[in-house]
């Protein structure tokens, strides 16, 4: 049994413990957002915040957390798609097939709550998600546009 | 009403739309039905319209990222003339299209072929929807049709200034007797189509909320993974399913073939955990000798071999290379590559004695439903197949229909259960459909003007067709080698003249499935051709652009492409200090396409600084993602050829996951900037060929930066310091 905070609901979860957070936010709390690419911390289409940074939820048992600390998924990053960072990749459409798109946008929110004006060296060095459509370019694009400052409603 | 507005709202229709599929409730309702419950009016097999004038837009090919969902769409928008901003699409299922007389045509997505090969039909389905709606509301009015004309989801009777939706005489249209003939508009008049308008599906894909095959969740669903032999040719010897039958939640363990094993559990976690401790002997079968070197070793034999078939010959090259007073000769290696698509191979799968039904990401419905049928063993008309969105395809999902076959087993032994299936990325690795291995040796003369008087390219390696598509093959030789190198024709052709040239291929197929690799074998015969020509340029002593120039005066398409790459390089210009600039430009998938590159080394480690690409796909549907492709072809091309290679050692794949399996990330993405030009009158693919410039334009930046030609990819393999 685990108890767990997603998306600020604490819920009690039947499940081994060695299971790792990304297969109980898919299969028992029924959050598909985060996504399965590899299960060994190389492509990030699995990233959900804990208290705020990114981390490979493929790899992270579930018994290694507490109630306390607080899971945040794609699900969870907003309530209606206005992250600036959504917002900025509406904008720009910059998936293509859009799965390793979840935790792109996770490893960018978390990017920018502790740099919120990253160069393109920060983006290099924190973006480390594999996309295999090949929407680098308009990640960054879009990571720097939510940067800016979006306006607050997007009037074009 | 602000665009945010607009999408998010398109996106929820584009949810309902899938709803009517039946996605949400877990069991499919007939879209007939589903329409009916909406009282809207299939106005004929691509326009479906509401009472309140939302549109539905069929689309036959599958959505995979290259969005070909949002440019079929606009195709069909711009004949029927109606609002943009109302259309949603879907599937049909290729159930559906057999028991039609397949009145949505092919539903295979693969060979950049989504467009180009339908753009006719179906404009003419929007154009004939168009038509129908018009009289619909003219027999209304009482009115010549004739006088009658539809924009924006209304049709006006121009004289009288009467005006009527889609929505309100969509049912009566849905009873006119369509047109034998409509005529098209031409491109110059569009509106909808050719413009940069925003995707329909990118909302969803932001909130996590879009569907992918893994995401699928059908009421009273198990779980299962499987794992194949990983020794190619081997299969199953034994195992002992009591060493994990008794673990957490895991319901059977099966055997489904000679090759594979499958557990079966509540979660994918338990099947996974259950699988990774099951006992499991190989028999590794007859390849076990099989590793890379000996496969080269196999492909260097070709290299000199007396046969081979003969694919392009002019004038005699053999005779004018003997006669020669300067030859230059290289050979060439591509090794195996895995898809790897982000998604790993998945599908779900309900069997019952009287109907097999599957849910799948898919290139190629019609392929599932036939593979579904066969492994189910009952008639393709009992079974059905529901295409999901695709995490990624790159030809891995269409040809090759492994795992629909393996999940309707599965499901097979537990009649009644849906079941979802999803690989490992490990079994996905293991289990490619790979890109083909061949070798190249290019050799040619020059005379003292600098002029190729004579060129011979033996490709040695691989087919894909004799393995997968034998009935392609042409009295035993694979056409499709020699992609790009044709003489003639609109889907690839040789823009280079040479007075006495001959392409040949001596075939040599080792023990390893081979598939279509986004770009298929244009990817390799690009960066053969294209590097070998430098080294000509080099070996002449001319600029490359110059070389290039007097070669393609007969193919002013493909000079054109090339020109525009070199151009927005600033080819005329020098480069920055220590900074190499390299060009490349093929025509296939019907589109001419070009790369220009600058790349420098440091301490062993090349950067990409810039590429400019270059793309005359004739006709453009949606210039925004058009450059997407682009953008997103050096990604995958770039990938390939800084890092991907699949070794085989002892008879299977070393490689298996990211970490062995290298990939292009966020850091070594150079800017990409696209030009797209256009030249009007043909269809060009855009998904492929520009992979194909990707790696001769960014090696020979690299033999400008450092005078070290790259003969052998990838070039993780090779040192630079
Ligand atoms: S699935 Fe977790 S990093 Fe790839
Ligand atoms: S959008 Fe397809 S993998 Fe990134």
């Amino acid at each position: 049994m685990a108890r767990l905070t997603i998306n600020g609901t604490v819920r009690d979860i039947d499940v081994d413990p060695n299971t790792p957070l990304l297969w109980v936010l898919r299969e028992q709390a029924g959050l598909t957002g985060s996504k399965y690419g590899c299960g060994v911390a190389q492509c990030g289409a699995c990233t959900v915040h804990i208290d705020g940074n990114p981390v490979r939820s493929c790899v992270l048992p579930v018994s290694a957390l507490s109630a306390e600390q607080q899971i945040t998924t794609i699900e969870g990053l907003s309530k209606d798609g206005s992250h600036p960072l959504q917002r900025a990749w509406l904008k720009l459409d910059v998936p293509q097939c859009g799965y390793c798109q979840s935790g792109m946008i996770m490893a960018a929110a978390g990017l920018l709550k502790k740099n919120p004006k990253p160069s393109d060296a920060d983006i290099d060095a924190e973006i480390t998600n594999i996309c295999r459509c090949g929407t680098y370019n308009r990640v960054r694009e879009a990571i720097k546009l939510a940067a800016s400052g979006l306006p607050a409603k997007q009037s074009t | 009403m602000s665009m945010a507005t607009q999408v998010s709202r398109r996106s929820f229709l584009i949810g309902s739309a899938s709803a009517i599929g039946g996605l949400s409730l877990g069991f499919h309702v007939p879209f007939a039905e589903a329409a009916a419950a909406k009282n809207a009016a299939e106005v004929n097999a691509w326009v479906v319209i509401q009472p309140d004038d939302q549109v539905i837009i069929r689309i036959a090919r599958s959505e995979m990222g290259q969005g070909t969902l949002t440019g079929l769409a606009q195709l069909v928008a711009e004949e029927l003339e109606c609002d943009w901003a109302k259309v949603t699409t879907e599937y049909p299922t290729p159930g559906q299209n057999l028991a039609r007389d397949r009145v949505w045509g092919n539903f295979s997505t693969g060979g950049s072929r989504g467009i180009r090969e339908s753009h006719e039909y179906v404009r003419k389905g929007g154009a004939t929807a168009r038509e129908m709606l018009i009289t619909a509301a003219a027999n209304e009015w009482k009115v010549p049709p004739s006088e009658c004309v539809a924009a924006n989801s209304v049709i006006t009777h121009q004289p009288s200034g009467r005006k009527v939706s889609f929505g309100k005489v969509a049912t009566a249209a849905a009873k006119v007797t369509p047109p034998k003939e409509v005529t098209l508009k031409d491109p110059k008049n569009w509106k909808i189509a050719g413009k940069p308008l925003a995707r329909l599906d990118t909302a969803d894909k932001l909130t996590g909320k879009q569907i992918y095959g893994t995401d699928l969740k059908l009421p009273g669903m198990l779980n299962a993974t499987v794992r194949a032999c990983p020794y190619f040719g081997g299969k199953v010897k034994s195992f002992d399913a009591s060493s994990v039958s008794k673990m957490p939640g895991v319901r059977k363990v099966m055997q489904i073939d000679d090759t594979t094993l499958a557990v079966v559990a509540d979660t994918w976690w338990q099947a996974k955990t259950a699988m990774d401790a099951l006992t499991i002997v190989w028999d590794e079968g007859p390849n076990t000798a099989v590793s890379s070197e000996s496969i080269a070793e196999m492909l260097k034999g070709g290299l000199d071999a007396k046969d081979a078939f003969v694919q392009t010959t002019v004038g005699d090259a053999p005779g004018a290379l003997t006669g020669a007073k300067k030859t230059i000769s290289a050979v060439y290696a591509y090794p195996y590559q895995n898809h790897a698509t982000m998604e790993p191979m998945n599908a779900t799968a309900r069997y019952t004695p009287q109907k097999c039904e599957v849910w799948v990401p898919t290139q190629n419905g019609e392929a599932s439903l036939a593979a579904a049928a066969e492994a189910a063993g009952l008639p393709v008309q009992q079974c059905e197949v529901y295409k999901l969105h695709l995490g990624g395809g790159f030809g891995r999902r269409g040809n090759f229909q492994d795992y629909v076959r393996q999940s309707v087993l599965i499901a097979k032994q537990m009649p009644g259960t849906p079941i979802k299936m999803i690989w490992t990325r490990e079994e996905d690795m293991l289990h490619g459909a790979y890109h083909p291995t061949t070798q190249c040796k290019l050799t040619a003369a020059l005379d003292d003007d600098g002029n190729v008087t004579a060129m011979h390219m033996r490709i040695s390696g691989q087919s894909i067709l004799a393995a997968v598509r034998p009935e392609g093959m042409q009295g035993g030789k694979d056409p499709a080698v020699f992609q790009g190198l044709n003489l003639t024709g609109d889907e690839g052709h040789i823009g280079y003249t040479i007075p006495n040239l001959l392409i040949d291929h001596a075939m040599r197929n080792p023990p390893v499935p081979p598939g279509f690799w986004r770009g298929v074998n244009l990817n390799q015969n690009a960066f053969y051709l294209e590097s070998f020509i430098e080294e000509l340029a080099h070996a002449a002593g001319v600029d490359p652009l110059a070389f290039r120039r007097k070669l393609l005066k007969n193919h002013p398409k493909h000079l054109a492409a090339l020109e525009a790459a070199a151009k927005g390089i600033g080819w005329d210009t020098p480069a920055p200090k220590g900074v190499g600039r390299g060009l490349a430009q093929i025509m296939g998938f019907g589109s001419y396409v070009a790369a220009a590159a600058e790349v420098s080394v440091t301490d062993g480690q090349m950067k990409i600084h810039r590429i400019v690409a270059a793309t005359d796909a004739g006709h453009v549907v949606n210039p925004a993602q058009v450059e997407r492709q682009v953008e997103g072809s050096f990604v995958y091309g770039l990938s390939a050829a800084l890092f991907g290679e699949c070794t085989m050692q002892g008879g299977r794949m070393v490689e298996d996951n990211f970490h062995t399996y290298q990939v292009m990330r966020m850091a070594e993405m150079p800017k990409v900037d696209t030009h797209i030009v256009p030249s009007g009158g043909f269809w060009g693919g855009v998904g492929e060929p520009t992979i194909a410039v990707a790696a001769p334009a960014v090696m020979n930046a690299l033999f400008a930066a450092t005078g070290k030609r790259i003969r052998t990819l990838p070039l993780k393999k090779q040192s630079l310091a």
